[in-house]
């Protein structure tokens, strides 16, 4: 088997710049929008002291999320050993980067308090599973980092395998980490449970593969380089699993849940009188994110064009963003309950469901994320040896016949 | 003459700190001695300490169902309230709000006022990043604004939604009481008023408005009013099932 | 070649020039904090010499702040709202300055060095019976609060507003 050539792209095509022109603006607008929202305060946004986590939160968190999963592509060639995902490792751990500091941007502009950041850097409580991401997500940078320099530099090509295991662990530590933010929360009826951690863990996988192939077929196309269908049929085979694997952990999740009597009322919301977070849980998540995909990849004509496979990554993506929203907002939109089998009423809206309007601001900040993780990508494939010149299936597959 | 380097100015103030503290020291040694024997009179520089735990107890039974008092005590005295002029209803600061509740079967109608509990365990302490969500020794939960970089955990942390966002620029503050844009905020119990030997804003108004519903006082004390009535007639938490151990108790629910 | 004498001119020229800012600034060099109440003016001095205060103000503040904040330690040597007693003190118009105003005592400075305090996005910047006075005349909601805004509004233009520019 020939060594797979990696090289930068060109990246002078008017079509490139205006690519990163348009991501460019997306960017400023999400600055734009935050200092609208920083400005005077947050009075601005949907969110308030009843719904406190809204749209930036559901951006910053899938980010994050799929931050992890876009590493999976490197962990299977480097800890599973699979040399055909060999060739797409580079860019996997450059995606993962990319969308993390994606994802850390929204959550960080959205703080009461974006100015002290210094402060969440210098003090540390330890009890804190928020303390800890912090640690995990700068603790990514540098793991994948290395990684990154372990595949990019020959010669340090022999520490590659170490460092690949290295951030493999790092990621299932740092999805355990987010996912735990909800799980433990013990006072909030829809997030106390377990199941949260390894439930973050294979959504993981699907939205950051989802991402993943979407920027591969992308960039492929682009720049005209051969992207052969082994590999193709190899990652959305692939993508289906973990699709399946999301939809095993919803289903579990839920009807645990419904075995309890005590949560009856927050999974009756969720499932059948939630309104909004129903018809997101319903049409989003399950037929969007899970439904219409797997129909896609498993059709055995429809499932080989690139495209349609691309729109059912797509729906992988508005998939996960809605079940975002039903876990961040829906969780919160549910009432605390304070006294079992009363009801209650004040003038903090005690016992009634919450609203939550989101408003453009938080939205375009939210998808300002997406951009500069995007941006990040295509600057760095142009000034790097990120992306093997060919993935035609003789190029990455030495007993592959015609 | 010698010139003067910033150095020796240092040393100067170093000697006089180490000269200071040692009469603070033994200051605060003195009336300690003193404190345990007699009534609380915390000395302005002692430290709180675990030999207090402060708490109130709530008797629903005499809390008057349109009353208002312990809410606007505690505006008029911390400054929140109408100081948000840009900010929606529910983005507005809540330290204390009345909770009517009503029996789903019986339809007995209760009134009582909700604000932090003050727990032992407290959820927002354990998941605050920085640390700015804290508990005093003396089992005061407040939040430490100078190190709060608004990220809300606590909020989705706090079972009683106890907890506020300043949604906006906030002027003409109480001197007694900073808050202000991006930070977190709750009731603190009225430290500042604790630690002068005071009781909370809302439990005095209470009194004055002679319903005396709520009792405010040490419950490491024995001898405390508080702790008299919660051993003759019990005192309970809400949501007791997460095991959190409240400071602020009630009768009658 | 320049001779010797034109090139005194243009030294002269070039001196005179460096020496503009300083002259039109003759009599107001630097920081102009306004003096403080009788508590502390020459006879008393601030809680600790003037010279270390200006240098160190801020450590003991930020000493005090977490003593305060976290032990309940309540003396009034070091203490913000103490120093705004004191230091905070009204205008030629009786007014008392808000944060950012250069008649502000913590604003002179800070102003001048360009150094940006975020302590009174929480603490009163007023002393307690003007904050009180405040109170009272807002009624708690300031209906002209985008006029005193911290970030407040120049005179000329505050003059403008209120006078309707009339002089």
């Amino acid at each position: 088997m020939k060594k797979p050539v990696f090289t930068q792209i060109k990246g002078n095509s008017s079509g490139y710049w205006m690519l990163l022109a348009l991501l460019g603006g997306f960017i400023l607008t999400a600055l734009g929008a935050t200092y609208y929202m920083e400005h005077g305060g947050h009075y601005v946004t949907g969110m308030s002291n009843n719904i406190v986590w809204g749209m930036p939160h559901v951006f910053a968190v899938f980010l994050i999320v799929a931050a992890s999963g876009a590493l999976n592509v490197a962990s299977i060639s480097s800890v599973f050993a699979k040399t055909a995902y060999k060739p797409l490792a580079p860019l996997s751990t450059l995606l993962a980067v990319a969308l993390l500091a994606g994802g850390l941007m929204v959550l960080v502009l959205d703080l009461g308090r974006p100015d002290r950041l210094i402060v969440a850097m210098t003090k540390y409580n330890f009890k804190s599973i928020f303390a800890w991401n912090i640690i995990l997500y700068n603790g990514f940078f540098v793991v994948v980092g290395i990684y990154m320099w372990t595949m990019l530099q020959r010669s340090m090509n022999k520490y590659s395998k170490v460092a690949g295991f290295s951030a493999f662990i790092w990621r299932l530590i740092l999805t355990t980490g987010t996912g735990s933010i909800f799980g433990f929360l013990v006072a909030r009826q829809a997030y106390d449970a377990a199941i949260m951690a390894p439930m973050f863990i294979v959504m993981s996988f699907s939205y950051g593969l989802a991402i993943y192939m979407l920027v591969l077929m992308a960039s492929y196309k682009w720049t005209n380089r051969p992207l052969g269908d082994a590999t193709f049929k190899r990652l959305k085979n692939l993508l289906g699993v973990f699709i399946a694997g999301v939809f095993y952990f919803i289903v579990v999740k839920h009807l645990t849940n419904l075995y309890a009597t005590e949560h009856h009322g927050v999974e009756a919301f969720i499932l059948r009188d939630g309104g909004i977070y129903t018809q997101m849980f319903w049409y989003g998540v399950m037929l969007i994110g899970t439904v219409i995909p797997l129909a896609i990849i498993y059709h055995p004509t429809v499932g080989m064009s690139r495209s349609a496979v691309g729109v059912a990554s797509l729906f992988v993506i508005l998939g996960g963003l809605a079940l975002m929203y039903v876990i961040i907002i829906g969780g919160q939109a549910y009432p605390l309950v304070l006294f079992p089998g009363k009801e209650v009423s004040s003038t903090f809206f005690d016992g009634m469901v919450n609203n939550y309007a989101p408003t453009l601001a938080e939205t375009l900040l939210g998808i300002g994320g997406f951009a500069v993780a995007l941006f990040i990508v295509a600057f760095a494939v142009k000034v790097l040896r990120f992306l093997p010149e060919s993935l035609a299936d003789e190029a990455v597959d030495p007993h592959h016949s015609k | 003459m010698s010139p003067k380097t910033p150095e020796s100015t240092t040393d100067q103030y170093r000697r006089k700190f180490l000269k200071q503290s040692a009469a603070v020291g033994g200051l605060m040694v003195a009336p300690g001695v003193i404190l345990n024997q007699v009534a609380h009179a915390k000395p302005d520089a002692e430290k709180v300490s675990n030999k207090n735990r402060w708490g109130i107890l709530v008797d629903t039974n005499k809390c008057s169902k349109g009353c208002n008092d312990c809410v606007t005590a505690c505006q008029e005295e911390n400054g929140w309230g109408k100081s948000e002029t840009k900010s929606r209803p529910d983005q507005q600061a809540q330290w204390i709000r009345k909770v009517t509740i009503t029996d789903k079967q019986t339809g007995h109608v209760q009134s009582l006022p909700l604000m932090c509990q003050h727990c032992e365990n407290p959820p927002c302490v354990d998941v605050c990043p920085t640390g700015a969500s804290m508990k005093r020794e003396d089992g005061i939960v407040l939040v430490d604004r100078h190190i709060c970089i608004g990220c809300r955990y606590c909020m989705m942390a706090c079972p009683y939604k106890a907890r506020s966002f300043i949604h906006e620029h906030l002027q003409y503050q109480k001197v007694n009481a900073p808050r202000g844009i991006g930070t977190v905020e709750s009731c603190n119990m009225c430290a500042p008023r604790v630690d002068r030997d005071r009781e909370p804003a809302c439990v005095e108004a209470c009194s004055k408005a002679e319903h005396g519903a709520l009792l405010f006082g040490d419950l490491k004390d024995p001898e405390s009013a508080i702790s008299v009535e919660l051993k003759k007639h019990g005192g309970k938490q809400i949501r007791a099932d997460l095991g959190l151990n409240t400071g602020v108790r009630y009768q009658g629910i | 070649m320049m001779s010797y004498g034109q090139f005194a001119k243009h030294l002269l020229v070039l001196a005179g020039l460096f020496a503009l800012p300083v002259l039109s600034n003759a009599g107001e060099l630097g920081p102009q904090p306004p003096k403080a109440k009788e508590k502390a003016s020459a006879k008393t001095e601030c809680v600790r010499p003037v010279k270390e205060m200006r240098k160190n103000h801020m450590k003991l503040l930020l000493h005090k702040r977490d003593e305060t904040m976290r032990e309940g330690v309540r003396t009034k040597e070091i203490s913000l709202s103490e120093c705004i007693e004191c230091h905070v003190t009204p205008k030629k118009d009786g007014e008392y300055p808000r944060i950012g105003e250069d008649e502000h005592f913590c604003s002179s400075c800070h102003n001048y060095a360009a150094v940006n305090i975020d302590c009174f996005d929480c603490h009163s910047d007023l002393p307690k019976d003007a904050s009180a006075h405040m109170h009272t005349l807002n009624g708690n909601n300031p209906h002209h609060k985008d006029l005193a805004s911290k970030d407040s509004l120049k005179k000329e233009t505050l003059d403008v507003l209120i006078e309707g520019g009339k002089k």
